[in-house]
C-alpha cells in the first residue's frame, strides 16, 4: 500500500483505482469517516488527515431504477438497471447492476462490485465498474 | 438562520409590486432573450408607475445552461432584451433552483439597503433541441464521476428516490399518477400552461416508462419561458401597486451533488432546512398556509415535497393527495398553475415562475383556478435532485 498512500484524495486516483480493479475510499484518520467519493478534506470533521481504505465491494441494493430513455452515449443499453448499493463497510455506491433480468432485480438484493477496465479514448478517460449478483 | 433575517422574524423582507410570466410552451422561434423580454413586458404593463431604466438598480436572473443554445453571460444579455442597460446583472445558475436563488438574491440585495428596487426572474429554451440532448443537458446538474458516468438521468435520480418511497412507506405508482392527474386539471385552468389539458388515472398509467417506476406523466415538461418579479422594500411599494405581495419567509440549504451521500433517500434535507428557515423568518407554521407551488419535477417529487414541508408526516404524502387534499377545494392546494408537470419546466425560469402564480393567487387575479381568499402561499424550488432548495413564504401585503 505504501505507493497507493501517497495517491493524492481525488476522483481521478479512485478511478485510476478502478483500472486497477480496485475499490478504494479515502477514511478519515481523525474521525473515522470513510470518504466515497474521496476528497482532499474530510466533509464533516475538516480534517486532512486521511489514508487510502480498500472496499471489499459487497452489499445490499437499497435502492434502483430501469432506464429506458437515456443519453446519447447510453440509448444503446437501454433498458439498462442502475441502483444504489449499501456497502458492508458503510458508505454507499451508485451503478449499474450487470448480469440480472431488468424484472429480476428487488431491493435488498446482495451484489459485488466488478470493473470494466476498458479506458475510453477521450476525457475523462476513466474506467468503469458496476455491480452483480454475489 | 442568517443575519438581518434574524431582526426581521414576522416583518417583510421585501414587496413584490409586479410580475410577469411568458406564455410556456413550445416557442418556436424564440430564444431566452425574446421570452424574457416578453415576461417583463408584463411585469411593466402592470406596474405603470415605474420606470425599468431609472428605477431597477439590479437584474438577478436564473439560467440554467448555456448548452440549450450555445449561449452564456446570459445577465447583460437579459437586462439588455428588457431594457435594462446599463443596470447590473447577475445571472444565477443553481440548477432547476436558478430563480428560486435570484430570488432570494434580490431579497438580499433589498435589504443590505444597496437596492430599493431590484428585478429578480429566470429563463430558459429547451425545446428546440431532441430529447436525448435535453437529457444529457439536465443531467450535467447532477454528479458527473459517479451519477451521469454510471449512465443516471433525472428521471432516474428521482426514480431512486421513489423506489425508496415504494419500499419504505408503501407509496404506489397510482398515488404518483394522481400528482400528475391532479396537476394537469390544474394546468388545464391555466392559459399559460404548455399542456392545457386533463389526463385520466389510466392513460397516465400506461404511458411509456422513462426510468422506472418513473412514466412519460410522472415527468415534468420540456419547456420553454420565462418569469419575473418586480421588488422593492416593503415600505415603498405602495408607490406602484395597491396590491403589493409581502415576501415573509426566504430559505435556502445545499445538500451533497451526489444522491449516494445523503443521510435519507427518501427526502430532501436541503428543503427541509429550506422550510424551517423561511417558516422561522415567516412567523408561520403550515397549516397557516392557504395555497402551496412546490417542485414537481417527477411526481414523487410532489409527494416527498408534502413531507419536507410540513403538510403531513414522513410516509403520507402517497395519501395527502389521494384524499384529494392537495387540489383546488382541498384543505392547501399544491400546484394550482398545473406545476412543472402541466404547466412546464423551463428549468431556469420554474423558482420566479412559482412565485409569479403565487403572487396572482394572493392578488385574486387567477381566474379560473382562484383560490378564494387566499392570504397566504409558500414557493419550493429545488435544484437538480435536490443539491439545493429554497422556500419562499409570500403575503398579501
Amino acid at each position: 500500500m505504501k505507493m497507493e498512500e501517497v495517491r493524492p484524495f481525488t476522483v481521478e486516483s479512485f478511478y485510476k483505482f478502478v483500472s486497477e480493479r480496485k475499490l478504494m475510499a479515502a477514511k478519515c484518520v481523525d474521525c473515522g469517516f470513510v470518504l466515497l467519493p474521496p476528497r482532499p478534506l474530510c466533509p464533516h470533521c475538516h480534517s486532512s488527515n486521511l489514508t487510502w481504505t480498500q472496499l471489499k465491494g459487497a452489499g445490499k441494493l437499497e435502492t434502483f431504477t430501469i432506464i429506458h430513455v437515456a443519453p446519447p452515449q447510453f440509448q444503446a443499453m437501454t433498458p439498462y438497471v442502475v441502483g444504489i448499493v449499501k456497502l458492508h463497510e458503510g458508505p454507499r455506491l451508485p451503478g449499474m447492476i450487470h448480469n440480472v433480468k431488468p424484472q429480476e432485480v428487488r431491493v435488498g438484493m446482495d451484489l459485488r462490485v466488478d470493473f470494466d477496465t476498458a479506458l475510453p479514448s477521450q476525457w475523462p478517460m476513466w474506467p468503469r465498474y458496476f455491480f452483480r449478483l454475489l | 438562520m442568517r443575519g438581518r433575517l434574524c431582526e426581521l422574524l414576522g416583518q417583510p423582507l421585501a414587496a413584490i409590486v409586479s410580475a410577469g410570466l411568458s406564455k410556456f410552451g413550445v416557442r418556436e422561434g424564440l430564444y431566452a432573450r425574446e421570452l424574457f423580454a416578453e415576461a417583463a413586458r408584463e411585469a411593466y404593463d402592470r406596474c405603470p408607475n415605474l420606470s425599468p431604466k431609472r428605477d431597477i438598480k439590479a437584474l438577478f436572473v436564473g439560467h440554467k445552461g448555456e448548452s440549450f443554445e450555445h449561449q452564456g453571460h446570459t445577465g447583460p444579455t437579459l437586462s439588455d432584451w428588457a431594457g435594462l442597460i446599463p443596470t447590473q446583472a447577475t445571472r444565477i445558475e443553481n440548477a432547476c433552483a436558478s430563480s428560486g436563488v435570484a430570488l432570494r438574491c434580490g431579497i438580499f440585495a433589498i435589504l443590505s439597503g444597496m437596492c430599493d428596487i431590484v428585478m429578480v426572474g429566470g429563463v430558459e429554451k429547451m425545446t428546440h433541441r431532441t430529447t436525448a440532448e435535453a437529457t444529457e443537458f439536465l443531467a450535467m446538474a447532477s454528479d458527473f464521476p459517479f451519477e451521469q458516468w454510471h449512465g443516471l438521468t433525472f428521471p432516474g435520480l428521482y426514480a431512486l428516490m421513489a423506489t425508496a418511497h415504494m419500499q419504505r412507506y408503501g407509496t404506489t405508482e397510482e398515488q404518483m399518477a394522481m400528482v400528475s392527474v391532479k396537476n394537469h386539471y390544474h394546468g388545464a385552468l391555466n392559459p399559460k400552461a404548455h399542456m392545457q389539458k386533463e389526463v385520466t388515472l389510466e392513460k397516465a398509467m400506461s404511458s411509456r416508462v422513462i426510468a422506472w417506476p418513473l412514466k412519460l406523466y410522472d415527468c415534468s415538461l420540456i419547456t420553454d419561458g420565462a418569469s419575473c418579479l418586480i421588488l422593492t422594500k416593503p415600505e415603498i411599494a405602495r408607490k406602484f401597486t395597491d396590491t403589493p405581495v409581502h415576501i415573509i419567509g426566504s430559505g435556502q440549504a445545499s445538500d451533497t451533488i451526489a444522491l449516494h451521500e445523503r443521510e435519507d433517500l427518501t427526502s430532501l434535507k436541503a428543503a427541509k432546512v429550506a422550510a424551517q428557515e423561511a417558516y422561522k423568518t415567516a412567523g408561520v407554521k403550515p397549516r397557516d398556509l392557504d395555497i402551496a407551488e412546490v417542485h414537481d419535477c417527477f411526481t414523487i417529487a410532489e409527494i416527498i415535497a408534502y413531507e419536507d414541508l410540513g403538510f403531513c408526516k414522513p410516509g403520507d404524502g402517497g395519501r395527502l393527495v389521494e384524499e384529494g387534499a392537495t387540489k383546488i377545494g382541498g384543505k392547501i392546494p399544491v400546484n394550482t398553475s398545473g406545476g412543472l408537470k402541466s404547466k412546464g419546466h423551463p428549468v431556469g425560469a420554474t423558482g420566479t415562475g412559482q412565485a409569479y402564480e403565487v403572487y396572482l393567487q394572493l392578488t385574486e387575479q387567477a381566474e379560473r383556478r382562484q383560490v378564494s381568499g387566499a392570504e397566504m402561499g409558500l414557493a419550493h424550488n429545488v435544484g437538480g435532485s435536490g443539491a439545493t432548495a429554497t422556500v419562499h413564504i409570500l403575503r398579501r401585503g
